[in-house]
């Protein structure tokens, strides 16, 4: 289909202090519905929305993390995380709820450059 | 006079600026904040270094909700919301660095 | 926001009659729901239902129709992953009327 456009979605954000990663992934899930190429990139603080065994009853916020283990099943499987993000938070790929491609910065800048649409969270 | 920080050192200059300003007392990490005292980060040695004038806490429902339960670094002191209440209680006052 | 009576006990819904708290939800609420919605609940619904609350169980949402109607196909057999059975259970939409049996939210991507 000529009509398919590249759409990418930066995200900056740590979960629960702001708004910002549940809005995403909420999009993100009703885009899906368009069939479209859809990437998930994750760099600075984006990264941590990531991060395995989230236990959000002491805040009570609902725990959005689990959501990103059904982005599979809306055939969005193209998830980048960048690699020096990671690093500066201590954290790697074995840290994160879901399979990812860990890309450089560099690789990442090249991603956001490919694409027809980058919505910014 | 207790501090209370809420942003993420490595987003945002607040932490930093409440280090610098401030001439000591109690510092406490709340909400996206909590990341500064987790093992590993990139502000970890910057926290460390103000660790000699500031006492330092971290709320522990929030290091739960972020999955940084068990990364708190050595030198901070988890807290949960009755000792957030004990510190604001036992401080003089207090300062949100928003 | 509205209320619902099931067995003395009442219920919080809103306008359009999902349960406020998914706490809330047991079989009795269930077959009311319903009942309000003109169906008669089998076997074969219920089996909707379950698999609906244990995959909002395990991803926090409730899944589109289409992911839905994937999903049940992997677990239960292509002749029931499919439009026509589902829709056959839940004429106006299995995403709409099967969540708000199951007393989850209206599914995220569903206008």
């Amino acid at each position: 289909m000529s009509d398919v456009k590249k759409f990418m979605f930066v995200n900056r954000k740590a979960p629960y202090g702001t708004i910002y990663a549940l809005e995403s992934l909420e999009v993100v899930l009703i885009t899906a519905a368009f069939d479209q190429d859809v990437s998930l990139a994750f760099l600075d603080d984006g990264v941590y929305q990531l991060k395995k065994g989230q236990q959000t009853k002491g805040i009570e916020i609902k725990n959005f993390s689990p959501t990103y283990r059904a982005l599979e099943d809306y055939d969005i499987n193209k998830l980048y995380v960048e690699k020096e993000a990671l690093e500066a938070r201590g954290l790697s790929a074995e840290d994160l709820i879901v399979d990812v491609s860990v890309v450089s910065r560099a690789e990442m800048g090249k991603l956001m450059d490919e694409q027809d649409v980058v919505l910014s969270f | 006079m207790l501090h209370i920080v809420n942003k993420s050192p490595l987003s945002s200059s607040t932490l930093e600026s409440c280090m610098n300003t401030a001439v000591g007392g109690d510092i406490l990490l709340i909400e996206d904040a909590v990341y500064a005292a987790t093992a590993g980060n990139a502000f970890e040695s910057k926290l460390r270094a103000a660790m000699g004038r500031f006492k330092v806490y971290a709320l522990q429902p929030d290091l739960e909700a972020r999955g940084m339960g068990d990364k708190l670094m050595d030198g901070v002191t988890a807290v949960d919301h009755g000792g957030f209440v004990d510190l604001a209680a036992s401080n003089k006052n207090c300062q949100s660095w928003l | 926001m509205a209320n619902i009576e099931v067995g003395g006990k009442s219920y919080e819904t809103d306008e359009e009659g999902y349960l406020i708290n998914l706490t809330d939800w047991n079989t009795d609420v269930a077959n009311y729901i319903a009942k309000t919605e003109s169906i008669e609940m089998s076997d074969q619904h219920w089996e909707v239902i379950n698999f609906l609350r244990e995959y909002f169980d395990e991803y926090q949402i409730a899944p589109a129709v289409r992911v839905l109607t994937k999903a049940i196909g992997k677990k239960l057999g292509p002749d029931k992953g499919n439009s026509e059975y589902l829709y056959g259970l839940f004429p106006y939409g299995p995403g709409k009327q099967a969540c708000k049996i199951a007393g989850l939210p209206k599914p995220t991507g569903c206008v």
